[in-house]
């Protein structure tokens, strides 16, 4: 393992580089599936269709195409970014649609009756959504959501993958192509680098899970 | 679709509501394909010397670009198929094993079951296709050759330990009786598996068994970051490099794939709508096992890219 301690500091700074590009996409993703979650449940026909669409479209989809559609399509129609802002972009846009979807599933949990009866306690429409629907909502989309977020993380490596530069895979690459270093002790340090996020977050998500929990 | 929960049928008045948004959002939105349409026609998107080689048979280019495509769309289904089936065969086993073993044997398999789900199939293809070969596990003997089966055992290391914790749902998810029963008649405790639990745990698991193909089958483009196998992203990248058409071309590519994992998750919703219906499984257990397999086997959802 001497190759991954003598280049420390390049993982470390990999790692963190991930972690940005995931709290920028996690932002985005959230924000942006939770609007189209929105559309996909309100009474408007088109704001529905427009929801389905999204989802249809972005989920079944690999990431990487998504990266190249915006790396290479987006350029052509006179939008020049970075890398890092194609490949966050793509991130987005692929974890919205499966944020889109737990949001949904979240909302569809919650029993009518609860709404119903919201309604003929005389709560308005407002009211009910905020003191009876979205709390227990809420609580059935904290697990769903929170495996999005760590496949997100995930996902963050297909991004370095394809040429974001800096990040935890792409350190991993440089490391063994440019520098000719062996590439099982890299990537199981790269490996690792991965497992320090994703194997926490899940023990915290189930931990979470039991306190939300909520028996029906 | 299930019933909206969140209003009521409405009434006069919300209905005219609804119009008046539906009417906004119309407007709204065909602005924006307006906005987006003349976007692309100003940049000559539209020109059909961009678009005639992937659409025009007539196209001297039109064959040889659709032989690609074909090429791409067999070696990622090979991919995905062969992947698929390594993986549930060896997610059973690691279900069964787990299912089966003490408190203390269960260890080191929950350990590899977290490790792997833990690991961006990125990574894991990486390590099939590049580190296998480097530490002297040679592939190349196979048929298919050494990138083909470095790609499919990057993706089983995955999709096994997700469709272990599938099977593993569907069988905690099967009434407690039908275990007793089976002890009770005699059965050991590797026939009650065998013939009582397993086969009940796929039928109930068997849509969350479909929508992971699509998790694989995503995945298998993965490869193209890691070496050269002819997928169908792959395909789309030789054939955009060659034409400079990359909106048009990964639009079509794009629309490949949706057709092929829309189909899927169809399948799967149909399959789930006829056991409800056939009643073969109580609702309540679909219900536990769905849930189960929509919280459990985590990463199924933003599974892979």
């Amino acid at each position: 393992m001497s190759p991954v301690f003598d280049n420390l500091d390049l993982f470390v700074e990999g790692f963190l580089t991930s972690l940005g590009i995931c709290l920028v996409a996690m932002v985005g993703s959230l924000v942006l599936g939770v609007a189209i979650a929105a559309c996909r449940v309100s009474p408007v026909p088109p704001l529905r269709a427009l929801g389905a669409f999204w989802v249809t479209t972005f989920r079944n989809t690999p990431l990487s195409l998504i990266l190249f559609f915006c790396a290479f399509g987006l350029p052509e129609l006179g939008v020049n970014r970075s890398f890092w802002f194609f490949g966050v972009l793509g991130l987005i846009l692929y974890t919205s649609a499966f944020v889109a979807e737990a949001v949904r599933a979240g909302i569809n949990s919650v029993p009518a009756g609860q709404a119903e009866a919201s309604r003929s306690l005389g709560l308005t429409f407002g009211q009910g959504l905020r003191t009876v629907v979205l709390p227990q909502a809420l609580r059935t989309v904290v697990p769903p959501l929170g495996n999005v977020i760590i496949a997100m993380f995930k996902n963050s490596a297909v991004v370095g993958a394809f040429g974001v530069g800096g990040d935890l895979w792409s350190t991993g690459q440089t490391l063994t192509s440019a520098r000719g270093l062996e590439t099982l002790p890299i990537f199981t340090g790269v490996a690792i680098g991965y497992l320090l996020i994703t194997l926490p977050a899940g023990a915290l998500l189930q931990v979470l899970e039991r306190r939300v929990a909520i028996v029906r | 679709m299930s019933e909206p929960v969140l209003y009521d049928a409405q009434g006069p008045r919300g209905r005219r509501r609804t119009r008046i948004g539906t009417a906004v959002a119309v407007v709204l939105l065909a602005g924006l394909a307006f906005l987006v349409v003349r976007r692309l026609a100003d940049a000559g998107q539209f020109s059909m010397e961009l678009w005639g080689p992937l659409i025009d048979p007539g196209n001297e280019a039109f064959d040889a670009v659709w032989r690609l495509i074909r090429v791409g769309i067999l070696n990622t289904l090979k991919a995905a198929a062969v992947a698929m089936v390594l993986s549930v065969v060896l997610g059973t086993l690691i279900a069964v094993a787990r299912l089966s073993l003490g408190r203390v044997g269960r260890i080191p398999l929950t350990g590899l079951v977290e490790v792997l789900r833990g690991l961006p199939v990125v990574v894991l293809v990486y390590f099939g296709v590049r580190v296998l070969d480097d530490v002297g596990v040679d592939l190349g003997g196979l048929p298919g050759g050494q990138v083909f089966w470095g790609l499919v055992l990057g993706l089983t290391a995955y999709n096994m330990v997700v469709f272990a914790e599938v099977i593993r749902a569907g069988v905690a998810s099967l009434p407690r009786g039908q275990r007793e029963g089976a002890l009770a008649t005699g059965l050991t405790p590797g026939q009650t598996m065998r013939i009582i639990l397993l086969p009940q745990a796929f039928r109930v698991m068997l849509p969350a068994l479909i929508s992971q193909l699509v998790v694989v089958l995503k995945d298998t483009s993965l490869v193209t970051f890691v070496a050269n196998y002819d997928e169908l992203l792959s395909q789309g990248r030789s054939i955009q490099r060659n034409l400079d058409n990359p909106i048009q071309t990964f639009t079509v590519i794009a629309l490949i794939y949706i057709a092929m994992n829309y189909t899927l998750g169809r399948l799967a919703q149909w399959v789930q709508a006829r056991q409800a219906r056939a009643g073969r499984v109580s609702r309540a257990t679909t219900a536990t096992a769905v849930t189960a397999a929509a919280t459990g086997p985590a990463h199924v959802a933003g599974g892979g890219a």
